[in-house]
């Protein structure tokens, strides 16, 4: 999959409690969660965020609460991929088992802004910078768990097994 | 090959003689939970997949989060489950009146064994790990696929090796051991990797302890916290785990990616300051925090033992004037051994809140939610911000000794200088 898409920028350690705080947890329907996505750190994000815009994040993004909730708001607001120096572990289960790519740099990231225009190769993992000039390579997925990102989610893996 | 207790646990259920970090492995479960917030998504990903559950008797759900229902979207999310749960014969489904806090009724009904390997759509699901069982946090699809076909992928972890060593003071806890450890290696020093504990002082600790310190790991981004099966363990389980089961103790040369030590003799009572859990700080170095609610429960520390220390300081005190404190035990059987000790007298003749267990104000559910600017001192496990309410409100993570402190002096406060006032 291709992306091209303007950064929201986030630093480290954005929570799942930031990304949809729990009492918006009283549904799971994705087009109400991305109404109130970031709006602990950010309340102009949800209003403002265009389909196709790539969020940004420093290190241990996602940490905290196992909710899938968080990356399905993010994923129902439009945002086709998320690119951080590193994910907390269960978020990074759940963006891949929902289809929703994650893509780890490390310190990389530092070169990433907000409001600078990113274009994404998903399939290889290539970030191209078209703000700067940089480019960034992420890092693989491991054995399987690359087939269940193809797949689309683990649902679609799973079913695809039957 | 010698093996930690994350690999021997991690193999065993995937059929294979050794493992090693890094490794993915397909492996068998034997417990698959959760909630009243990730269970009605996890069973509609469940439905697309078109297989029945796996086994009615290895899945548990815990209608405890927004229960007994807040509101009416909480009501309908346990409606889900409910329904559920009659429909596929779910065994260990409990309704509110025989429920509690799940990762409290599960070790107390003797649901968790050592040994087992649990996945559950809640984070904190590590906690098993205190009774040697691998046991570990996922979301909803993950569950969904372990609900139709009882199987989740791991990647094996490297395992850091907590050496515990000394003589654990009076005054200390489980809760200020976990939070002295994620102050030392930050809330991303275990991210993907498995905490286990060894060393002379393990003896030391209580199961309540133990419950408390493997339930923060998350809090360091630990994928699970396991604790050796010993004589604590061994009793803990004897009373209550019907089923046979093995346990997994590390091999003596096992290979741990570092080495964290901890001289028990040497920890002070600390708390985590707003707005991360590894913002730890030795309470006497805090200066006068005035505070304006205090919570004593949760998966963290709502058990018998963290109520007898909170009684302890409140028996014959008051609560301070300007202070809501809100008791929550963590289970109908601790409620109830809690009213039988005279705990609960204690609790309400000093002015405090006296709930049914729930998650209710850990997440910022319903229970004790914060006003703006508002400051709480809370046993629970996380004070990200926002997390207990407003967006300007703030959580101080931190034992039942200083919460219940907390609460008569109206400040962060130790319970020597609750003594000290009172000379």
């Amino acid at each position: 999959m291709k992306i091209e898409g303007k950064v929201w920028r986030y630093g480290d350690n954005v929570d799942t409690d930031v990304i949809i705080p729990a009492r918006y947890l009283n549904t799971f329907d994705p087009a109400e969660l991305a109404k109130h996505c970031m709006v602990d750190i950010d309340q102009t994000f949800a209003a403002n965020v265009k389909a196709g815009d790539i969020m940004v994040g420093g290190k241990n993004f996602g940490c905290g609460s196992s909710r899938e909730h968080a990356p399905i708001a993010i994923k129902a607001s439009g945002v086709p991929g998320i690119i951080a120096a590193s994910f907390a572990r269960i978020f990074y289960r759940n963006g891949i088992n929902i289809g929703l790519p994650l893509l780890e740099i490390g310190d990389a990231v530092e070169k990433i802004s907000a409001n600078d225009v990113l274009k994404i190769d998903t399939d290889t993992g290539t970030i191209e910078n078209l703000t700067t000039g940089d480019i960034f390579h992420a890092h693989p997925l491991p054995g399987f768990v690359q087939e269940i990102a193809n797949a689309g989610g683990l649902i679609n893996y799973i079913k695809a097994k039957n | 090959m010698p093996l930690t207790i994350a690999e021997k646990i991690l193999a065993h259920h995937a059929g294979l003689e050794a493992v090693e970090a890094g490794q993915l492995v397909i492996c068998d479960l034997d417990l698959v939970m959760a909630n009243d917030v990730t269970g009605p998504p996890a069973i509609k990903e469940f439905e697309k997949i078109g297989r029945p559950v796996f086994n009615a008797e290895k899945i548990a759900l815990i209608p405890d989060h927004f229960q007994p229902a807040k509101d009416i979207k909480s009501a309908d999310l346990a409606q889900i489950m409910r329904s559920f749960a009659r429909k596929n014969n779910i065994t260990h489904y409990y309704e509110q009146g025989r429920v509690g806090i799940e990762h409290v009724i599960l070790p107390e009904f003797g649901i968790v064994a050592p040994g087992m390997l649990i996945i559950g759509a809640d984070s904190h699901t590590c906690t098993y790990g205190a009774l040697n069982a691998f046991a570990t946090g996922v979301g909803t699809t993950d569950l969904a696929v372990g609900l139709a076909t009882g199987k989740a992928w791991f990647k094996v972890p490297e395992s850091i090796n907590v050496h515990l060593t000394g003589k654990k003071p009076k005054n200390i806890c489980g809760k200020d051991i976990i939070l002295t450890l994620i102050g030392n290696i930050g809330v991303d020093g275990a991210l993907y990797k498995a905490l286990e504990f060894t060393g002379e002082a393990v003896a030391q600790l209580s199961m309540t302890d133990r419950l408390t310190i493997s339930n923060m790991a998350i809090e360091a981004g630990a994928k699970a916290a396991l604790f050796p099966f010993d004589k604590v363990a061994q009793l803990y389980v004897a009373r209550r785990v019907k089923k046979p089961f093995e346990h997994f103790n590390p091999d003596k040369d096992a290979n741990y990616c570092s080495t964290v030590e901890i001289n028990l003799s040497e920890l002070k009572p600390v708390v985590a300051l707003p707005h991360l859990p590894d913002n730890v700080k030795p309470v006497d170095q805090l200066g006068d925090i005035k505070i304006n609610q205090v919570v004593i429960g949760s998966c963290t520390n709502g058990r018998l033992e963290d109520l007898g220390i909170a009684a302890g300081i409140l028996r014959g005190r008051k609560v301070h004037d300007d202070v809501r404190c809100i008791i929550i035990p963590g289970s109908q059987e601790i409620y109830k051994e809690a009213i039988r000790c005279h705990w609960i007298d204690i609790f309400i003749d000093a002015g405090c809140v006296v709930s049914c267990p729930t998650c209710g104000p850990c997440l910022g559910g319903y229970m004790g939610i914060l006003s703006a600017g508002e400051r709480c001192v809370s046993t629970t496990n996380r004070n990200f911000r926002g997390r207990m309410g407003h967006v300007d409100s703030e959580v101080y993570l931190a034992s039942p000794f200083i919460a219940a402190a907390s609460a008569v002096l109206g400040k962060i406060a130790t319970p020597e200088e609750v003594i000290g006032y009172e000379n």
